[in-house]
């Protein structure tokens, strides 16, 4: 039974279990002369919440949990003389999964029966040819064994899903019948609802630190696996990046400085564009301009906040890059080879930058107090002056905390970086030749069919975890020193 | 600045007139002169600034405008003639097919260049190079329509991408190459043939209700499939996000204690924030595809990240609007008798629902035009070819996004697909515009000020 249906039947038992949880509590009431603890909705919405969070929730953690069971227990039963040379298990159990989708789907066509399809016996040729026959993808001959796991995860699978849908049911039953044996008059049905719906609030709230959880697991698990194939030393201070895809990443030289030094270039070059422009549009809009100026130019500023980056990358890529090259290329100045390079990156990423720049600076110049403005005035100082030498010193720490923050922005910054900075890594003080960041390279090492147990695909991880400790570390700071400055006009 | 500020009162008063001044304060002396100068230069620095901000916006705006506008047109060649029974059977009957189309083709063509009295001489491969090879969809059309026999029928056949580059000015006659898709001479023939109407310039309907094309055919790239991906991710987000994103906030406004998990929590969310989208990318990959094997490429996997991603900027919108509902409400519900929860979602939720749903609006934005974990995710490297055939099948088959295709034909080499994925920023950038619009008037209309 689809998973649709079920999520269907579970509902609709909720629905008539609030129907008769109501109905039961107001009947009690009527008979008993008594007046109900809570309103009659109450007792219907205690009844449909014991239907559907359990039941909801066994079928959450049995979706989840199904496949790493399944998948254990087939991989158990391919042999270790079934994976062949520069393969790996994960790979055969790939296969084993394609085969069985393939049974499923031929199935569904109906051009092999169900028995035929759980014969373990079948012959294999002969299924390969069939599901060929049938349109399904068959990658290579399916050998035996292969068979013999694809054909018990099917079974495996099919009977998870049946147990599934009998403990979902029961539960959603038992829950129906528990509710409404409780909804009587005197039940306290209000406070009952009212406990559930706080889990659920906490659950919803708690999603932040899954989700926090999740990264760090998923980042970490990876990035053991790498160390594990690559030594950590040469990534960290490896001066070269040259992966190779064949014989499995055997021979990569995969060092994180060059990728390292890209980014930070690109970045520097963002910042130096960003930080000058946005900071003097937000000395100008704070202090300088009209409310008719202000209300016009903000605006304006921010959408390019909202622009997606990979508006930003095409520009870069197809506009930038071309008007660069014009100028310091081979016809002009001479030093730029191609479109892509750290300055078309850069430039566009500090264009990106410059509302997010101006926007913070703008909130933390406001946050400046009159007196201090009034006390600068008041002893004849004009107003640059008073920018210079008040107002900026004063929000200094928090500019530097929103500089910070746009790095941080800089460094994770992705699209641009793909389509503006070239793919070479290399350590180079020219800003017009290519280079590239540690977000391309984990873009291009896992983009497409990605083979998680070579260290080609596995560096990603470790590529990941690396930025995101810098962005942390960075917002951190950043964060701490925006606060501390803000407590100190409160 | 100040000086003269300071003096006017002074000077106003006219009682000090008679007392004799040596330098009046009106004139600058230099050290005033250099401070008011660098007043000047300071304001103008700050103008500069702005017009340099605002002069990229509109560079990017004119740039997206020049280079997409074309992808909305395409270049058709419009011959109306008729294939009779007898020519069909004789057709069906010879060994090359099409070929014999491409004569009945050809015949038609002349008598119309006769009729139109257009006199140019022309062979079948100039014209297949024009217009590709006309004599299979011709022949197609009559297959899948055989009452059509005998009728005149108007054929509209796409002409070539080069083609189309000359008419909106992509090719020149002077960069032009001779090559097996388009030879010099031909121009002439086209030339020819847009001043006599047959070739015309119409909107691009293909490239707004088409899906992508492969390598080989930027005429018949089209971005309405991945449309229809990015549609089925925002459903996603849209159900997922905003009654978790409400809940967290409710939670963390309304009932969270002061202590430590409540503090954690707060901490994920502004952390989480900052954390680059390419990140939630690499946790999507290894959580939900590599750990869970939901199927690649899936809007419901693009979905859930997009959801991970918009969360916390649901969380501070909404919390933001929860604060901004006075407490006194919350006192009176509770002073009639409301629980704690009656309080909240009785009085205080539906008060703060629009600044929600503006948050939520400008969250989904944010979602719609993000690229980077969708790459992760694998909704780049394939050719998304058709619509999904079912509603389910619109959340799990594979399908591309709006911004993961325009980095797909971005990535292309074909020049001709450039020009698609300008085009499709425009598409992209007239869904986002519309949503702020959408959240603006929202705001407008529903604010309240307490």
């Amino acid at each position: 039974m689809p998973v649709v249906w079920l999520i269907l039947i579970v509902l609709a038992i909720a629905v008539v279990g609030y129907v008769l949880g109501r109905g039961r509590a107001l009947a009690g009431a009527a008979s008993e002369h008594v007046k109900l603890h809570s309103l009659p909705s109450y007792y219907g919405s205690n009844v449909a919440m014991k239907v559907a969070v359990p039941a909801f929730l066994i079928m959450v953690v049995w979706l989840l949990a199904q496949p790493i069971i399944v998948n254990n227990s087939v991989s158990g039963l391919i042999p270790e003389t079934a994976i062949a040379e520069g393969s790996s298990r994960g790979l055969v159990l790939a296969e084993v999964r394609r085969a069985a989708s393939g049974l499923d789907n031929a199935v569904a066509a109906g051009i092999m029966d169900e028995d035929f399809a759980r014969n373990a016996r079948a012959d294999f040729n002969d299924i390969t040819t069939r599901l060929r026959d049938a349109g399904q993808i068959v990658t290579s001959q399916i050998t035996q064994p292969i068979l013999r796991a694809a054909q018990e995860y099917r079974i495996l699978n099919s009977t998870g899903r049946l147990l599934m849908t009998i403990a979902v049911l029961l539960a959603a039953l038992a829950g129906a019948a528990w509710g409404i044996l409780e909804s009587k008059p005197n039940f306290r049905a209000r406070n009952t609802v009212e406990q559930g719906v706080k889990a659920l609030l906490i659950a919803a709230a708690s999603i932040a630190i899954l989700t926090t959880v999740g990264i760090v697991f998923s980042l970490v698990f990876n990035t053991i696996e790498f160390f594990r194939l690559y030594p950590a030393l040469d990534f960290f201070f490896g001066l070269t990046w040259s992966p190779t895809f064949s014989g499995r990443g055997g021979n990569s030289e995969l060092g994180i400085i060059p990728l390292l030094w890209g980014t930070f270039y690109i970045s520097f070059v963002a910042l130096i564009v960003a930080v000058p422009i946005g900071l003097f549009a937000a000395v100008y809009l704070s202090e300088y301009a009209g409310p008719k100026v202000r209300a016009v130019a903000k605006p304006l500023l921010e959408i390019l906040a909202g622009i997606p980056t990979i508006v930003y990358g095409l520009f870069a890529l197809l506009t930038v890059g071309p008007l660069l090259v014009s100028i310091f290329g081979p016809d002009g100045v001479g030093i730029m080879q191609a479109g892509t390079a750290v300055m078309t990156a850069g430039l566009v990423m500090g264009i990106m930058l410059i509302p997010f720049v101006s926007s913070l600076s703008d909130d933390i110049i406001n946050a400046v107090p009159q007196a201090m403005r009034d006390g600068s005035y008041g002893l004849g100082a004009t107003k640059s002056e008073t920018v210079k030498q008040v107002i900026l010193p004063a929000a200094l720490p928090g500019i530097v905390g929103a500089i910070l923050l746009a790095a941080s922005r800089a460094i994770g910054e992705t699209m641009i970086v793909v389509l503006g900075a070239g793919a070479a890594a290399r350590l180079s003080l020219n800003p017009f030749d290519a280079m590239t960041t540690v977000t391309a390279k984990i873009v291009s090492q896992l983009t497409g069919d990605a083979d998680f147990s070579s260290p080609v695909a596995l560096v990603a991880f470790a590529l990941g975890m690396t930025l995101f400790i810098v962005t942390l570390g960075l917002n951190v700071v950043a964060l701490y020193i925006v606060r501390k400055y803000r407590e100190q006009y409160d | 600045m100040s000086d003269t500020t300071l003096s006017s009162p002074a000077a106003s008063d006219g009682k000090d007139s008679s007392v004799p001044q040596k330098t009046s304060l009106y004139k600058e002396d230099a050290l005033t002169k250099k401070r008011n100068a660098s007043e000047k230069r300071f304001q103008a620095y700050g103008i500069t600034a702005i017009l340099i901000g605002l002069f990229f916006l509109v560079v990017m705006a004119y740039s997206i405008i020049s280079e997409g506008i074309p992808a909305f047109t395409r270049t058709v060649l419009t011959v109306e003639f008729t294939v009779t029974q007898e020519q069909f059977d004789d057709a069906e009957g010879q060994l090359f097919k099409t070929r014999a189309y491409e004569g009945v083709f050809t015949e038609a063509m002349s008598q119309q260049f006769q009729e139109k009295e257009i006199a140019v001489p022309f062979d079948i491969t100039a014209i297949e190079r024009i217009v590709g090879k006309p004599g299979n969809t011709i022949r197609q059309y009559y297959l899948a329509n055989p009452d059509q026999l005998g009728e005149p029928v108007e054929f509209e056949l796409a002409a070539s991408s080069r083609v189309d580059g000359y008419l909106n000015g992509r090719l020149t006659r002077d960069n032009i190459t001779d090559s097996r898709f388009l030879m010099k001479s031909d121009l002439d023939l086209v030339d020819v043939l847009v001043e006599g109407g047959i070739i015309q310039t119409v909107f691009n309907w293909p490239f707004i209700t088409g899906a992508d094309s492969g390598v080989d055919n930027p005429g018949g790239a089209g971005i309405g499939a991945s449309v229809v991906g990015s549609l089925f991710m925002m459903l996603v987000v849209l159900f997922l996000s905003l009654p978790i994103g409400v809940a967290a906030s409710i939670y963390l406004e309304e009932f969270a204690p002061q202590n430590k998990f409540t503090d954690l929590i707060e901490v994920n969310i502004s952390n989480l924030a900052a954390v680059p989208s390419i990140v939630f990318g690499i946790l999507g990959l290894a959580v939900f595809i590599q750990f869970m094997h939901l199927p690649q490429s899936a809007p419901l996997v693009g979905g859930l990240v997009l959801t991970l991603m918009t969360l916390p900027t649901i969380i501070i919108s909404t919390r933001a609007s929860l604060k901004a509902v006075p407490p006194s409400i919350r006192d009176a519900a509770l002073g009639v008798g409301a629980s704690k929860m009656q309080a909240v979602f009785h009085h205080v939720l539906p008060l703060a629902m629009p600044g929600i749903l503006t948050g939520t609006i400008i969250g989904l934005a944010q979602a719609l035009g993000e690229t980077a974990p969708l790459l992760l995710i694998g909704m780049v490297g394939f050719v998304a070819r058709g619509y999904p055939d079912s509603f389910v099948g619109g959340f799990l088959d594979p399908n591309s996004a709006m911004p993961a295709q325009i980095y797909t034909w971005a990535a292309r080499s074909d020049f001709a697909f450039y020009e698609k994925a300008w085009g499709g920023i425009i598409v992209l950038l007239i869904f986002l515009l519309s949503m702020n619009i959408l959240a603006i008037i929202l705001r407008r209309r529903f604010e309240r000020r307490w």
